[in-house]
């Protein structure tokens, strides 16, 4: 609760809340930029880019850029734009954050409420597998994947994901279910509940707005990776980064960069929508718990 | 839970029917980084004629960093054990790659199609390995092009320079002009481009003795002091923004005439085409001065991998397709470079690209044509990005040219290490 | 930490339980744990020392068992310009990027805090940059900050011609044009954790000490700020662990450039194993970065962890 609403407004003062709003606009705009140049420069012939001037408005206003980017844009060697590669990308995020995110449940729940003798060292490691640089796990999950005869598929690059996506769920429903009442679960115990009983009526119930922290987290990681997609997917299973970056990335061909913001922008939209739509219950969740160290 | 984990997994994707289909007999997977407009649809061409053919085409394009991304994705699919069928490479990357020993053989078609006569030998150089044919070459690009504005040119005299004295006399008049002389790009690539330029300009056997054959003698010789020197001259001829811009901004800068001259390879053409411009009304193509007749190419070749005896005839049929004639054409006319065989017609292509054939058969027959340091062709990757570190913090200036040829050596002896 | 299980759960893991099913539930718990953790064992900690093996080893485009050169590529990773330029600019880079999005989190919750009429619309606005990937974002940026065609050159067509704004062409100042870039991806994501933080400060603290006579800035500078301590640790970790592998970024808008005046590990690490076909060297330069992370975070769990137990 904030201290201001124990205040009254007179209290606060005239002055004090406008600067207070200066600041907070000053910083709206700060965000807002690179997205209004990436939108405005959408909206432009590629003419008028290379004349110079990034930040003006379009002279001659154009949603063809859009249109481009999103069905006929050069991806490889046919002009699909971005549309196909959406499926892809979801087949492979859905699954990969469901998994991670009931394992991650899964462990929170056992290392804080069944706790064992060394149960911190087993977190530490997981933990602490957050940090690894990608690229050097590329080389030897590329061998994994080859031997499990998952080279190449939607549910190797699942795997993947949701393997380096643990040690970040079980952070966040550790922490979260620390503070959970253990009273509860012993009562629960002692009436008879089993493990997994008690998992899902007792503490699934209340794991809402943990859930959607770990849901949006894991959802955007996952969607803007690039080097697994890149590395472990097949011609039926590319991802939208590496479509996004084949039309943007070209080596020596033409830049057209008003369809290139327009890409970006639309393979951005599914992250976008899912934190301006769970933006609140964000906050929330991490209230409830996530930053609770 | 592991199989749990992975059953979930399959269940999953099972109902979605997104397996990765089996490979079948008829059909080529290409790894690429050809994912612009204008060269993906020059690649198209090939597609077509495959598919023509009865052979499906499996498109794998992964672009960015000149080929690093795919690159990587390359060793994440050979580690795993399924190699695409034929993956786009360059110079001393398919050597490096041959070394491995999971390329595959493509001598048969070679050999029938007599391919040893018609490709230029600096090319067989990264296509063969231990006598046998390994990739297939699609096009050479010659880097040692200078791309001029024609009104710029005309305000400063009109003639295109020849010489490094008439280069600096054109340079000085367009700064008096009042426009910026160079456009360019602070990208180490790009400075590394005009440094090849630079280095066979002060002579081809420097050149030779310098950036193929790692002489340490030439490296941190006189000569190399005069190109530092010489880059470090046409450093004061761009303008002050001009770090970390991409090439094709560069070329803007000339096609809108705010630049009067990009030194960049062939590529560059494109932009200009696209931008409505003619060559020889708009823009003038001329060899780097002091160059003429001496040609730094790279080639974009089809390197194919080891697999199965069922994947092989269509491995043999596209890469017999790449060397067509009619598809050397078709896609270089495209794409802005010449064909990878001397012996294609040149009817279809325009002024320059007319002249960058003629170049590159005359420099094939004296002995002038030299794989590039800047694009790969001269040597491995590690030397070529020691070379790069070098070259962009003197053009940077962050060292004198005495300093950066006696850094040169070094960094070509501790890459080759 | 035995005594902190046995004080928690003395019930769930003591109970001298005998049955099969019993036995089961006493197990079950550690069965559910442990595909998760023997996959991290594995696909973490076996990779690290997969790793640690092939920087000691000569390998250039794949990895390469034959050859060994012990730690002859250490000794070139030390001696080579590009790294020790990559560690200062991580030094740089990390130290003002913590510390900049921890200040700037908590100023911004702070005054998002303040019963803002408008929160709704710019919570989400400081929040959705951490949604963009930064293979275009980075190009927005580096036009932006670009001196010819970005907000110099729009300040100077503005009249204000003295305007001059060229870090990122500069090789001394570019890092810190990435440090902006950086900030604007992820302090909103810290602003949210501090929010949640600040909301979930306990009211009674707060009228007390209001009845005391505190100011509001004695309220925020004795009590809530220091309340915040574990939310500062959280974004400490998620904060650090963005820095050391920061690589799009970077590459996005400097490729390391002006000269190799942008070099940082992680753009080290992936430019020597990939593109120059240098894997042992590349390997040798994660080993390092890796035994730098583990020196900051290791530190930190084992205060977390081992700090709990004493709040108990």
């Amino acid at each position: 609760m904030s201290v201001a609403s124990q205040d009254n407004a007179t209290r606060t003062g005239v002055f004090a809340r406008a600067a207070i709003y200066t600041v907070l606009i000053l910083f709206v705009v700060y965000y807002l930029l690179p997205l209004y140049v990436m939108v405005v420069n959408s909206l432009k012939p590629l003419d008028e880019i290379r004349a110079g001037n990034m930040l003006a408005l379009p002279q001659q206003w154009t949603i063809a850029p859009w249109l481009s980017a999103w069905s006929t844009a050069q991806i490889g060697v046919s002009p699909t734009g971005l549309k196909p590669y959406f499926l892809n990308s979801i087949l492979m995020v859905v699954p990969a954050v469901a998994i991670s995110t009931v394992l991650g449940a899964l462990n929170g729940y056992v290392l804080t409420k069944w706790r064992f003798r060394g149960d911190n060292i087993v977190f530490g490691l997981m933990l602490l597998s957050c940090f690894i640089p990608f690229q050097i796990v590329l080389i030897p999950s590329a061998r994994i994947l080859g031997e499990l005869g998952l080279a190449g598929t939607v549910t190797g690059l699942v795997l993947i994901h949701a393997v380096y996506g643990l040690g970040f769920t079980t952070l966040f429903f550790r922490n979260y279910y620390e503070a959970f009442p253990t009273e509860l679960i012993r009562a629960a115990q002692i009436d008879g509940a089993s493990f997994f009983q008690i998992f899902r009526r007792i503490l699934l119930p209340s794991s809402g707005p943990i859930i959607v922290v770990t849901v949006i987290w894991q959802f955007t990681n996952i969607w803007n990776d690039f080097l697994f997609g890149s590395s472990f997917s097949s011609v039926d299973s590319i991802p939208i980064t590496v479509a996004l970056n084949n039309l943007v990335n070209s080596s020596t061909g033409v830049k057209e960069y008003n369809v290139h913001f327009a890409g970006a922008i639309l393979a951005a939209l599914p992250t976008l929508v899912v934190y301006i739509v769970s933006g609140r219950y964000f906050v929330r969740g991490l209230m409830a718990g996530a930053v609770k160290g | 839970m592991l199989r749990k984990l992975l059953i979930g997994a399959m269940l999953s994707t099972a109902m979605t029917g997104a397996y990765a289909v089996p490979s079948f007999a008829d059909e080529v997977e290409v790894l690429h980084w050809w994912t612009s407009g204008g060269e993906a649809a020059a690649l198209d061409v090939l597609k077509k004629k495959l598919e023509s053919q009865g052979i499906t085409w499996k498109d794998m394009p992964v672009a960015g960093g000149g080929g690093e991304a795919a690159m990587t994705a390359l060793r994440a699919r050979v580690t795993a054990g399924n190699p695409p069928t034929a993956v786009q490479a360059l110079g001393f990357d398919i050597t490096d790659w041959a070394k491995q020993g999971v390329v595959g053989d493509l001598t048969e078609v070679a050999t029938k199609e007599g391919w040893d006569k018609v490709i230029p030998t600096a090319l067989q150089a990264f296509s063969k390995y231990d006598g046998k044919w390994i990739a297939a070459p699609v096009n050479v690009h010659s880097t040692n092009w200078v791309w001029i504005n024609k009104k710029a040119l005309d305000a400063a005299g009109g003639k295109a320079p020849e010489s490094w004295d008439e280069l600096i006399a054109v340079l000085d008049k367009m700064k008096a002009n009042g426009i910026s002389p160079i456009g360019h790009g602070g990208q180490a690539w790009q400075d590394a481009t005009i440094f090849d330029a630079v280095v066979l300009g002060i002579g081809t056997d420097f050149y030779k003795s310098s950036m193929i054959d790692l002489d340490p003698a030439a490296l941190g010789g006189d000569k190399m002091v005069e190109a530092f020197d010489r880059m470090a001259k046409l450093r004061t001829y761009v303008d002050k923004d001009f770090s970390g811009r991409d090439w094709n901004l560069a070329s803007a800068m000339v096609i809108e005439g705010k630049a009067g001259m990009q030194f960049m390879g062939d590529w560059a053409k494109g932009e200009f085409l696209k931008a409505g411009q003619k060559p020889g009304t708009d823009f003038v193509c001329v060899r780097f001065p002091g160059t003429q007749g001496a040609v730094t190419f790279n080639s974009d070749q089809f390197m194919m991998f080891k697999v199965g005896a069922n994947q092989q005839k269509a491995q043999l049929t596209m890469a017999s397709d790449i060397e067509s004639p009619d598809f050397q054409s078709a896609f270089n006319v495209v794409k802005g470079s010449v064909p990878a065989r001397t012996d294609v017609p040149d009817t279809a292509f325009d002024d320059c690209g007319k002249k960058g054939m003629k170049d590159l058969a005359e420099a094939n027959t004296s002995g002038k044509l030299f794989g590039s340091m800047a694009h790969g062709h001269a040597n491995p990757a590690a030397v070529k990005n020691a070379m790069y570190d070098v070259i962009t913090r003197h053009f940077n200036g962050e060292m004198d040219s005495k300093a950066a040829a006696k850094a040169l050596v070094d960094a070509v002896a501790s890459a080759k290490m | 930490m035995a005594q902190s299980q046995a004080e928690i759960a003395p019930v769930l893991t003591h109970r001298p339980s005998r049955t099969p099913k019993e036995a089961l539930q006493e197990w079950l718990p550690k069965l559910v744990l442990a595909p998760s953790f023997a996959i991290i064992l594995i696909f973490v900690y076996g990779f690290i020392i997969f790793t640690a093996v092939l920087s000691v080893s000569g390998s250039k485009l794949l990895p390469d068992f034959s050859t060994w050169v012990g730690l002859g590529n250490y000794v070139r990773l030390f001696n080579h310009p590009n790294w020790i330029t990559a560690l200062k600019n991580l030094a740089i880079f990390a130290s003002l990027y913590i510390i900049v999005c921890s200040v700037l989190g908590l100023g911004l919750a702070i005054l998002l805090d303040q019963k803002i009429r408008a929160e709704g619309l710019i919570r989400p606005i400081f929040l959705y940059p951490m949604a963009l990937s930064f293979i275009v974002t980075g190009v927005a940026w580096k036009w932006f900050l670009d001196p010819g065609i970005g907000l110099e050159h729009v300040m100077q067509d503005w009249g204000w011609t003295s305007f001059s704004f060229r870090w990122i062409k500069e090789g001394q100042y570019a890092i810190y044009t990435i440090v902006i870039a950086a900030v604007w991806q992820s302090s909103g994501f810290v602003m949210a954790m501090f929010l949640a933080g600040l909301r979930g400060v306990d009211n009674e603290v707060i009228k007390a000490a209001q009845i005391d006579g505190a100011s509001t800035v004695t309220i925020y500078r004795r009590i809530i700020i220091p309340l915040m301590r574990p939310v500062f640790l959280s974004a400490f970790v998620v904060l650090a662990h963005l820095a050391i592998k920061s690589y799009d970024l970077v590459v996005a808008m400097t490729d390391g450039g002006p000269g190799t005046a942008t070099w940082t590990p992680a753009l080290f690490m992936q430019k020597f194993t990939f593109g120059r076909n240098e894997m042992g060297m590349g390997a040798a330069s994660a080993i390092i970065m890796m035994m730098m992370i583990f020196a900051i975070i290791v530190p930190y769990l084992y205060s977390e962890l081992g700090g709990k137990n004493e709040r108990r």
